[in-house]
């Protein structure tokens, strides 16, 4: 126990692959980029093997200290690491899930330009989520915090040449910024009020306090914490950066913007389990805002065109089900839904990456259609992930999905039936992408090769320009003509089929009893009318998308136009960007070009200064003498002045 | 030791004149190489004990008034001299092919402007320490008046003026000082103090401290007394907008730290809560201000107001936190600051344009250098493991430790810096290069020697980050007694109406709780 496990391999590892790649990954191979970052991460993965196997049971946090970071006065934080059973699951997520993904890039990138500079974010993104798992105290997690937002930011404007893509980067980044406000606020507060950063001494106090003791400032910490979740976690009102990260390459969509990064604003709740349980109110108030993510992104879900904006807004409604796991005290089942979510979600961004590289960078699901026979690995693949997203028993999602709802059902009706209406979009949701993506006839260019580049001037149709962002790039590719649609390689396939089984079984592992003795008991009664109403949502959503998708593909565009109202603010995601937009970001760049800049800087001080010009300018004369480079006659203005001031000082003092 | 290192520049500001001027920059840059080299000699001895003074030299410099020549360097002012000595090749390497015309008085005053700017963090003799502000005026004003942009004139004269104004003011509060106590040597007059030999009404104090601030609160610069620095930045060189952000400014806020606090302890706290008030302020406008900034160098500029008011809110915190975050925020700001100038500069020689619009997409053409602003970016914006984040975090917490609202407002400003910095690096780097941008902009990306300029400023970003307790430990002792001094007078404070008590909130347990309570049992 006691010995020490050299916990900091597991992220020294991809940062080596990232220093490596950074700097001489320009002028190597494109083998040797893989090589470095495939194994850097691979070998992290061994490694939590490793120690997890060392460690055993981890009925105690396995900490280890380095070094003292910053220091001073009663304040000290050190560079501590600790695993205990909730680490442990988050590091074989994420190390897990990021081999694999990794591997799938190297395929998916291999005829992009920049390949070093991709795997270099990649493994960079890997060292700091690994920091942000690890961490044995809030400042060194929110180091780890900072630092993934900054590979986002990095990862979502890869394609810089587009300006959506820049834009995006940037939103998620400002956006971001605005949740660790929120965190940051929060960090100052448990350190006034707990003496310590360190996650063993706070919580340990927490789980001491009487309820009643400090309840208003623990309420506060909580809210400021669930800002900064609600940053990182894509919850309202935060959740806007999350459809335009898309802009940024498939398996970083898939990797950071579903299964790992994101999922960091649940970790960190329900790391601070022990302070959200003396705040029932910062609790009901995380339960509302995941009930009600998850069911605006999913209403927004049911019309988007793009595939990759479909799986967008369900990851953001999917996180919202973890909060609402979490904010009805079911942490362990908010874990659980954070590790079949990593599976099932990787695998349709994964997948869904596979289809477009096979559609030559088409995102827009109008123009795919009956690809089932044409890539029947990623079909087949994409199939279990549908299956278990969907909540179809025993898949994966099914678990830990129906962990949460049944919790929700006993502490909360009304939570419960939105959660399930919920799931109900959800499954018609996935059912609408792969039925549009795979069944029915091919609607997109023909592939023959007279047709040339016919195709490609469908882009105009896009209404989500930011997701195409990087079509110009891409299209360099194949410049060659059409080539049939085919299967992806192995080297993407193999982690399809591997997220396919994890998907389909990945319900079985117990992580909630596993977490049992970090997060408290999750487990709620199988009620027979809650059962039998999950069971009904998925029927009924793919039944449904079966009869629009499938029997009758005429109904979606008739109840589009007999509900244009909605459809129309369904489809303009309920107008949220235009919103902040008018209503923050434009008042504060006019507000502070015409009122702030031309109007206190220029127009008030300075006139003020200016206004003293007249003098400025009489003394002007004079200093221009000094232009000459004249130091003495400068030394003796100062002199005389100097005496001038003394004369004058100790007349005054006299006087006095 | 000490003597050397300040004494030096004004030899080489001499010699320097009289070299050849196509020599001028091969001898400056040796020169100043050789004398960063001397002084890192300075830090073993301080690092052994950085509360007292090393490096003393204390002898009559004249007689009457009796002025003395005092120098010592402790933990706050060793890391001050050392980024000047630092900076100073680094700022002479930039200018290499910049400047054109009269080389020979500009490697000078480079030179002379570092021997001005040590002479002010390591003297301890009032008088001493304003002939040397003063000298580092002079240097400033030429730099920017001869070798500046277009409006060069009119923004060295508002430089001198604002700082004039201030330097006067100061003048005279040192002069009433040394007529009370019959000294200008500041450890006398802190002795004085605190044996209760010399003692301030609060009628005298409080003006003795606002001349003093003043004079300070200009060269931070804090709002609303900021309106020079944006003109200056935006005529002068580049070496000279690095030298100016980088050392110049923290002259006036090493200043508050050295003198206010110790000096005007009960006039401090009794003004903190306005002085505190313009920080944020001016951390919030700043960063405002700069986020519609249509050229780089001003968005540089408004963005230093920005920072700065951290430190001024550290300051003005009263708590060892917070005071070792303004500290070592001089630090961070002087690198990442500098090293923005530096890398706009760079731009700028490339374009020949500080305008934001005429850039855009170059990051193809200058991937090296695109790499390096990020990183600065980052930096500035206080991304952690990078050397703003600590600084600002012991600042804010400090500040939150006696008021959480005020670190709820300058919190702010840190999502606005992500703002102003991300747009103006989205604007300047990336998406296409519009057709007129690729005709103009010179696309050699970063040569060997703007390498060996930004390489260090580059690592000492990280190492700041990283591992911040070696710079950190001195400061921190020697905050501890300027934080003790400023203690001991608000005690002996019996007869005068006690400030306004500053809102501690309960957890607070470093000094300001007890002197809080000091002044309440003097009550």
């Amino acid at each position: 126990m006691a010995e020490s496990q050299q916990l900091w391999l597991i992220p020294a590892l991809p940062l080596l692959g990232f220093l490596i790649n950074s700097t001489v990954g320009r002028k190597m191979s494109k083998q040797f980029v893989s090589f470095i970052a495939i194994a850097s991460v691979v070998a992290s993965f061994l490694w939590v093997a490793k120690t997890l196997n060392a460690l055993g049971a981890l009925d105690q946090p396995h900490v280890e200290h380095y070094f003292t970071w910053i220091a001073s006065g009663t304040f000290s934080v050190g560079f501590d690491f600790s695993v205990d059973r909730l680490t442990s699951i988050m590091l074989l997520v994420v190390t897990g899930i990021g081999s694999l993904i990794h591997i799938y890039a190297t395929g998916y990138m291999a005829h992009e330009g920049g390949y070093y500079r991709f795997f270099a974010y990649l493994n960079l993104f890997m060292f700091f989520m690994l920091i942000l798992v690890l961490a044995a105290n809030f400042l060194l997690l929110f180091v780890g915090w900072e630092g993934v937002g900054l590979c986002s930011y990095l990862l979502i404007g890869f394609y810089f040449l587009e300006k959506s893509a820049g834009d995006a980067g940037k939103k998620a980044f400002i956006v971001n910024r605005v949740g660790d406000f929120g965190f940051s606020l929060a960090m100052f507060l448990v350190f006034i009020n707990f003496g310590s950063l360190d996650f063993g001494t706070v919580f340990g106090k927490a789980a001491t306090l009487q309820p009643e003791h400090s309840a208003g400032m623990i309420t506060a910490i909580c809210l400021l914490l669930l800002v900064g979740a609600a940053g990182k976690s894509a919850q309202i009102p935060l959740y806007v950066w999350l459809p335009d990260a898309m802009a940024g390459p498939t398996p970083v969509s898939a990797l950071i913007h579903a299964a790992t990064m994101v999922t960091a604003g649940v970790y960190m709740v329900c790391r601070s389990s022990s302070l959200f349980n003396n705040a029932p109110l910062a609790m009901e108030t995380v339960a509302i805002v995941g009930t009600a993510t998850a069911f605006f992104a999913a209403t927004m879900g049911l019309a988007q065109n793009d595939i990759k904006k479909v799986f967008a807004y369900s990851t953001v409604s999917q996180l919202g089900y973890m909060f609402l796991g979490a904010g009805v005290g079911a942490y362990s089942a908010g874990i659980f839904h954070v590790v079949t979510h990593a599976f099932f979600k990787a695998l349709l961004f994964l997948g869904a990456g596979s289809v477009i590289m096979a559609c030559h960078h088409e995102q827009d699901m109008r123009w795919y259609g009956g690809l089932r026979k044409k890539i029947p690995v990623t079909f087949g693949t994409l199939c279990c992930a549908w299956v278990a997203i969907a909540g179809i028993p025993p898949f994966s999602g099914y678990h830990s999905k129906d962990a949460i709802l049944l919790a929700a059902y006993e502490h909360a009706r009304p939570l419960f039936w939105i959660g399930a209406l919920t799931a109900a979009m959800t499954a018609f949701y996935v059912s609408r992408a792969m039925f549009l993506t795979f069944f029915g006839e091919y609607r997109g260019p023909n592939p023959h090769p007279d047709h040339g580049h016919g195709g490609h001037d469908d882009h105009a149709h896009g209404d989500d320009h930011a997701a195409h962002g990087h079509d110009a790039h891409a299209h360099k590719d194949h410049g060659h003509g059409h080539q049939e649609i085919k299967e992806s390689p192995a080297v993407m396939t193999i982690p399809l089929v591997i997220l396919a089984l994890l998907s389909l079984g990945g319900g079985f592992f117990n992580i909630p009893d596993w977490l049992e003795p970090v997060l408290g008991s999750s487990h709620a009664e199988h009620d027979p009318t809650a059962v039998a109403v999950l069971y009904a949502t998925f029927i009924v959503g793919i039944g449904l998308a079966y009869v629009m998708y499938v029997l009758s593909p005429s109904l979606p565009d008739k109840l589009a136009s007999s509900f244009k109202g909605l459809h129309t603010l369904i489809y303009n995601k309920y107008f949220v960007d235009e919103v902040y937009d008018v209503t923050i970001v434009h008042p504060i760049t006019e507000g502070s070009r015409y009122f702030l800049w031309k109007g206190v800087d220029a127009g008030l001080i300075d006139g003020a200064v200016n206004g003293a010009g007249s003098v400025s300018r009489w003394l002007g004369g004079t200093l221009r003498h000094l232009q000459g480079g004249n130091i003495r006659s400068y030394a003796t203005w100062v002199a005389a002045g100097a005496v001038f001031v003394v004369l004058a000082m100790s007349v005054w003092g006299g006087v006095r | 030791m000490l003597d050397l290192v300040l004494f030096l520049p004004l030899i080489g500001f001499l010699l320097a004149l009289l070299v050849p001027a196509e020599k001028a920059k091969y001898f400056a840059l040796i020169f100043s190489l050789v004398l960063f080299v001397i002084s890192l000699g300075l830090i073993g001895p301080v690092l052994a004990n950085p509360g007292e003074y090393s490096f003393v030299t204390d002898t009559p410099w004249i007689s009457t008034p009796n002025i003395r020549y005092h120098i010592g360097l402790d933990g706050l002012s060793l890391w001050l001299v050392i980024l000047t000595t630092f900076l100073t090749p680094l700022a002479i390497l930039i200018s290499w092919n910049y400047i054109g015309h009269r080389m020979k008085e500009y490697y000078a005053f480079l030179i002379l402007l570092e021997f001005g700017v040590i002479g002010v963090f390591v003297s301890l003799d009032l008088f001493l320490y304003y002939v040397f502000w003063e000298v580092g005026l002079v240097p400033m004003y030429f730099l920017i008046g001869i070798w500046g942009h277009d409006r060069r004139i009119y923004a060295a004269v508002k430089f001198f003026l604002y700082t004039m104004v201030g330097s006067v003011l100061m003048l005279v509060a040192i002069i009433y000082l040394y007529l009370k106590s019959g000294t200008f040597d500041y450890t006398v007059i802190l002795q004085q103090m605190a044996s209760g030999q010399l003692k301030l009404t609060p009628e005298e104090a409080l003006p003795l401290f606002l001349a003093f601030f003043v004079a300070f609160a200009i060269k931070v610069p804090l709002f609303p007394l900021h309106t020079w620095l944006p003109d200056a930045h935006v005529e002068a060189p580049t070496a000279g907008s690095v030298m100016l952000a980088s050392v110049m400014l923290k002259m006036g806020t090493y200043g508050l730290v050295r003198y206010c606090l110790p000096l005007f302890p009960n006039a401090a706290r009794e003004c903190a809560p306005w002085i505190v008030g313009l920080a944020i302020i001016g951390i919030v406008y700043g960063a405002l201000v700069a986020l519609v900034q249509p050229n780089m160098k001003k968005l540089v500029a408004y963005s230093s107001v920005s920072h700065l008011g951290f430190v001024v809110l550290g300051v003005f915190s009263f708590n060892q936190l917070a005071l070792d975050g303004a500290v070592y925020q001089m630090l961070n700001h002087g690198v990442s600051t500098g090293a923005l100038f530096m890398l706009v500069g760079m731009m700028y020689e490339r374009r020949h344009s500080l305008e934001i619009k005429d850039y855009g997409g170059v990051a193809t053409q200058v991937p090296h250098l695109a790499t390096v602003f990020l990183i600065t970016t980052l930096a500035s914006v206080g991304l952690p493991l990078l050397n703003n984040f600590v600084g600002e975090l012991l600042v804010l917490q400090g500040a939150a430790m006696v008021n959480i609202s005020w670190a709820v407002f300058a919190a702010i400003g840190v999502i606005l810096s992500a703002c102003y910095m991300l747009w103006l690096y989205q604007r300047v780097f990336l998406g296409r290069t519009s057709h007129d941008t690729a005709h103009h902009f010179e696309g050699q990306d970063l040569k060997t020697r703007e390498w060996v300029a930004i390489l260090p400023l580059l690592a000492l970003m990280v190492w700041m980050g990283v591992a911040p307790m070696g710079f950190l430990t001195p400061i921190s002792v020697a905050d501890n007694k300027t934080l003790q001094q400023s203690k001991l007078n608000v005690e002996l404070k019996v007869t005068a109406p006690a400030p306004p008590a500053l809102p501690v909130s309960a957890g607070t347990t470093v000094q300001v709780a007890q002197t809080a309570a000091g002044v309440n049992n003097a009550r």
